[in-house]
């Protein structure tokens, strides 16, 4: 009996192939979407984890500065009340091909090391050699060339772009002779020690959990989940709409079943079969989909990371058991929810209701005010969070308030602009249209929420993106004003090539630079020479009058936003390098795409505290049109292996790629959403198709032919997606201004101007008109071929 | 390649840790180092302190205590220094390592506790006016440049201790004036003793802090090659009997025959170095330690001076687990005479 009634209750999707695509291929893209950003998160999450792990910093508590730096003093004066610490220096290591993070430890005191206290440790330290360099095989490549370095080990044990070393190595590449960036504090339970806070009042104590990296990459992970809920809930629209249709259509053999004896609860656990069995086919296809989509995007992913945050991923993509759970409970609980209403609605349904077709419109009135303000609820709750609080989660509350409940707002919208319409047109025919469409407004609201929230979320992040690139590119032209770049390997060849330089009567810039530590970290001090280069071209966000003169007269310096931001230190503040090195903030300059604080200081002042700064790197001055010929120069008379020379248009082109590189992740993941929007509208059509028919079939009787009801059905899909376009925008335009203002300030520490793009709209709109017509084409095409037998037949059913 | 193993060949790169020769690398022929030399007399406070162009030293004190509460006591304090190259400039390229072991013995427990740090930066190191030599908090201290009167501190997470000691005798040179032959090819330190040690002080453990004295031995030594290349450890002992005399012997073992050597210190601090092989130890039972069979129970005998013991440990498990582990503990001797002292066993692998 069981079987047989289940075969009858499958026997459905044999006659509706389409339908049963549409919700399989539904269900499995929002999996695939939602798990491929799962995968891409948890795959982030593990290699920092791993990454810490390899240092051996995860779960230890920190040491770190007030400002500046730790002195050794300090330390041994520590060890001396008996505290077990150790100390680590570490700093950007430049290399003429680019930096590396440098990391000194004293291997005597470093956490792993109080390990080795057993006896197969003995066994393996046979090896004798000098002191080395440990580095992971893809780091290699950066110190190529570069003389009178200890033996290199590589080992895949730590992260790449990172250099270990011992401390009095580190000290000596860093050039920070006698200080220390933190003290890793061991467990450390001795009898009898003086607190730390009394004996070390100006070291801050950081627990273990505090990293300002891991917080900023955190904000990364979060964008990522969100856009994956987003094209989840997207892709739960489709399912809502075909899982409601299988149960309308069959309420026939529903009632046939029932008539024959089957319980009402045994025809529940049936069709509650028949979903789990989808929802984990479908859940399954969507695992693997989303498998290869992270695959595919982890890369990007991870330069996204690296660019903007300095943290890096990698790896290949592991399958997590953990991961192919969450996907397959999210298709089930997807389906559960998406389905709930349609089950609800079917288990009141009396025994012996002739199924048909009631004028929707009218009970979801109602319906529409309630949603209606449930979204205004939920727009104000994040306005309202938003002035109470603040934070990056605040951001993003803000931004889920907005998008859910302008979805919810539709609906009551575009029944009132349709009924406006409805009473503005002239003409039985239109009149006729705009109510029809009114009508089937219950049935194609929740694809129209969809496609307004893709379209939303691309205008908002289309603006972003576009309003960073065009600032970013003005930004590079005023901060790249030399024309060509060199650095060299020592300070003699730093002198060779300005005496070659002067000699071609070639200006030529120094551009010096020192790492420290202040505050626990790193930050870059530039030392910069009096030239109309910085005082007509630095991107200055604010600053006092005399900012310039302030900075070359030695008292002034300007910071970056994200110093400025992350210290709260605006002009006429104090900013403390070290414990003796004390300027005042003359000016905030804007430096996108750079995760680490910077200050630039006068050379003399520069020099004057931090001395043995290389002078190394060049800007050089010169008509645009001699560049090639001097880059060829200077390759012909240096030797490669001293020499970088890089050309600013590459510079700038370079920086542009990486960009634009960061932000293919999000512009895959908006052209998803995209589809999958469009994908919604094509669902709900289909599934108005049979209910339609009967509303049709009276119109054709009175003489618009087949042929006008295809086009008009296409035309009110193009009216539609017109609809939820101009009122995407607004709320687009909404969205960009929070990511740019608040999610951008709180993510990545700097503000943003925003730009309009009216072009990428018309784009946008054109998008959704392809999508509303590829939606609308099946329906009408099968409208213009109808049989007229069928239309007949309507009015011989006439219920 | 794990971290914890990138240390170890960081730390590999220092010749004490990274040798295969002899115990700890002792039997290591390092250049660059000097040699002790058979000519060159002790010379007081001087050589009190570090001598940073020898491979290894150390200053390695020994008490034998009982407590107000009638139990004993054995108490470990030492300062090893090893050298990656002569030389002592300041910073971290500073090539001494400096290594600290406390331990504390009772009949039930034995705790240890070990300290590490490079020279240098001031984190370690020994001073000599006033002689001072300390690693973080653990320190020995005289107020002048004698060791006649010293304190001794060192904490842990399950013990710590403050002793104060004064000697009631004087410096004992082992061997040739402090020329201490340590193989038949003469691989040889210099070391002297202060074993007169009167020891008052308070002892902190876990679950009491008890009030302690007895008698405590100082026992100074520095080399560059203190061991043959065959040379596995050695067994040393130092034994303070009830008549006053002491003895200190050793036993260097290698697969070519053990080396022995010692002195005999008389009741007023008169010492006699004893000839090679007249100090005889057998063992007579073993106890099964740290998944080592190590020969805890001894029968001393030294003819010339009628001497035929047997040692046996206070607490057979005296295992200091450190990173080059040993057996070190306070023992106690009867037989033909009867006394208290100590035990180190090193190279059981």
């Amino acid at each position: 009996m069981k079987r047989a009634t289940f075969g009858a209750l499958i026997s459905h999707w044999q006659k509706h192939p389409l339908q049963l695509l549409a919700l399989v291929v539904g269900l499995a893209i929002a999996t695939a979407l939602w798990s491929a950003v799962q995968a891409i998160n948890s795959e982030a999450r593990a290699s920092y984890a791993r990454a810490s792990a390899q240092l051996g910093f995860s779960g230890l508590d920190v040491l770190i500065p007030e400002n500046g730096t730790i002195p050794v003093t300090s330390y041994v004066n520590l060890r001396r009340a008996g505290w077990k610490l150790a100390p680590v220096i570490e700093g950007r290591w430049r290399l003429p091909k680019g930096s590396v993070r440098l990391i000194g430890i004293d291997p005597l005191s470093h956490p792993s090391a109080s390990a080795l206290t057993d006896a197969t440790t003995f066994k393996l330290v046979n090896l004798t050699s000098p002191l080395q360099i440990f580095l992971h095989p893809n780091t290699k490549e950066k110190l190529d060339g570069i003389p009178d370095l200890p033996p290199i080990t590589l080992t895949d044990s730590l992260p790449t772009g990172v250099v270990l070393t011992d401390i009095s190595i580190a000290e000596q590449l860093l050039t920070h002779h006698g200080q220390l960036s933190r003290l890793i504090v061991l467990q450390n339970k001795s009898i009898g020690l003086t607190p730390l806070a009394v004996l070390a009042p100006n070291l801050i104590l950081q627990s273990a959990n505090g990293s300002q990296t891991g917080r900023l990459a955190d904000s990364f992970h979060l964008n990522l989940t969100a856009f994956g809920f987003l094209s989840f809930a997207v892709g739960l629209f489709i399912v809502q709409g075909t899982v409601g249709l299988g149960i309308e259509q069959r309420r026939n053999l529903f009632r046939t079943l029932r008539a024959m004896g089957l319980s009402l609860n045994q025809l529940v656990v049936l069709l509650l079969s028949e979903l789990v069995l989808v929802a984990l086919t479908a859940g399954g296809i969507g695992l693997i989909l989303g498998y290869l989509l992270a695959g595919a995007l982890l890369p990007d992913v991870s330069s996204t990371l690296n660019g903007i945050y300095g943290e890096s991923v990698e790896g290949e993509l592991a399958l997590r058991p953990s991961w192919v759970l969450s996907g397959l409970g999210m298709a089930l609980f997807g389906t559960a929810l998406a389905s709930g209403h349609a089950f609800a609605s079917f288990y009141k349904m009396p025994i012996l209701t002739i199924p048909g077709f009631q004028s929707r419109a009218h009970t979801a009135g109602t319906g529409y005010k309630m949603m209606a303000i449930t979204g205004s609820g939920l727009i104000v709750t994040g306005g309202i969070a938003m002035v109470l609080f603040d934070g990056l989660l605040v951001g993003f509350a803000l931004l889920a308030g907005l998008m859910l409940g302008s979805a919810l707002l539709l609906p009551l919208l575009l029944s009132k602009i349709l009924t406006i319409a409805e009473k503005a047109a002239s003409g039985a025919l239109s009149e006729w249209v705009w109510a029809d469409m009114r009508a089937q407004l219950p049935g194609v609201s929740l694809a129209m929420m969809a496609l307004m929230l893709a379209l939303a979320t691309n205008i908002g992040v289309g603006t972003m993106v576009s309003s960073f690139r065009l600032t970013f590119l003005g930004w590079m032209n005023q901060r790249f004003s030399s024309e060509i770049y060199v650095s060299v390997n020592n300070d003699e060849q730093a002198s060779e090539l300005v005496n070659w330089l002067d000699s071609r009567g070639v200006t030529s810039l120094p551009i010096r630079w020192a790492e420290i530590s202040s505050m626990g970290i790193p930050i870059r001090v530039y030392g910069a020479m009096d030239h109309s280069r910085y005082r007509k071209n630095w991107p200055v966000l604010q600053a006092v009058e005399t900012l310039w003169d302030d900075v070359f007269i030695g008292s002034g310096a300007l910071i970056n936003e994200q110093l400025a931001r992350r210290l709260n230190l605006w002009p006429g503040d104090e900013l403390a390098l070290s414990t003796d090195w004390k300027v005042t903030v003359s000016g905030v300059y804007s430096d996108y795409g750079n995760p680490h604080g910077q200050v630039l200081v006068s050379l003399s002042n520069l020099l004057h505290n931090v001395p043995d700064v290389p002078n190394r790197q060049f800007g050089l001055k010169l008509p645009l049109k001699e560049v090639p010929a001097l880059m060829k120069e200077l390759q012909e008379d240096f030797d490669s292996r001293d020499i970088l020379a890089i050309d600013t248009t590459d510079i700038k082109a370079r920086s542009l790629a990486v960009f634009d590189r960061t932000f293919i992740v999000t512009g895959a993941l908006n052209l998803l959403t995209l589809g999958v929007a469009g994908f919604a509208i094509l669902t709900s059509l289909l599934t108005l198709w049979n209910i339609r028919l009967p509303q049709l079939a009276p119109i054709w009787a009175l003489g618009v032919t087949r042929r006008q009801l295809a086009w008009l059905e296409l035309l009110r899909s193009l009216a539609l997606a017109t609809l939820a376009a101009v009122l995407a925008l607004p709320l687009g335009l909404l969205l960009a201004w929070v990511l740019l203002s608040i999610i951008n300030v709180e993510a990545f520490g700097w503000k943003l101007p925003m730009f309009l793009f009216p072009m990428d709209w018309l784009r946008l709109l054109g998008l959704a008109w392809i999508a509303a017509i590829i939606a609308a084409a099946f329906p009408a095409f099968k409208l213009a071929r109808i049989k007229p037998s069928e239309l007949l037949e309507v009015f011989a059913h006439e219920r | 390649m794990s971290v914890k193993l990138l240390l170890v060949c960081s730390i590999a790169c220092y010749p004490l840790i990274g040798s295969a020769q002899g115990y700890a690398g002792l039997g290591t022929q390092v250049s660059g180092f000097s040699n002790p030399d058979r000519s060159q007399a002790l010379k007081f406070p001087h050589d009190h302190g570090a001598h940073p162009d020898f491979r290894v030293e150390w200053w390695y004190l020994t008490a034998n205590l009982k407590g107000t509460d009638g139990r004993e006591y054995g108490v470990q304090w030492t300062l090893f220094r090893s050298a990656l190259s002569a030389g002592n400039p300041d910073g971290w390229s500073n090539p001494q390592i400096w290594m600290g072991h406390a331990g504390v013995t009772t009949p039930e427990d034995h705790h240890f506790d070990e300290r590490l740090a490079r020279g240098g930066i001031g984190q370690a190191g020994v001073a000599t006016q006033p002689f001072t030599a300390w690693i973080d908090n653990w320190e020995l201290t005289s107020p002048d440049e004698t060791l006649n009167n010293l304190t001794v501190t060192s904490s842990s997470e399950s013990f710590a201790y403050d002793l104060s000691m004064s000697a009631n005798g004087p410096l004992v040179l082992h061997g040739d004036n402090g020329y201490s032959v340590k193989s038949a090819n003469g691989q040889a330190s210099h070391y002297y003793s202060q074993p007169h040690y009167e020891v008052t002080g308070v002892l902190a453990l876990a679950d009491r802090s008890v009030e302690v004295s007895g008698q405590g031995w100082l026992d100074r030594e520095w080399s560059s090659q203190p061991l043959e290349e065959d040379q596995s450890g050695w067994n040393w002992f130092s034994l303070s009997f009830e008549s006053g005399d002491k003895l200190m012997g050793f036993i260097l073992r290698s697969e070519n025959g053990d080396f022995t050597s010692g002195t005999w210190i008389d009741a007023d601090g008169h010492a006699a170095p004893l000839q090679p092989g007249a100090f005889q130890a057998a063992p007579l039972d073993y106890a099964l330690v740290e998944d080592r069979t190590i020969p805890v129970e001894w029968q001393i005998t030294l003819h010339e001076k009628q001497i035929s013991v047997t040692i046996q440990p206070v607490n057979r498990q005296s295992w200091m687990g450190t990173l080059f582990p040993y057996w070190e503990g306070p023992v106690t001797i009867s037989g033909s005479h009867t006394g208290r002292g100590y035990l180190e066993m090193t190279g059981y692998e």
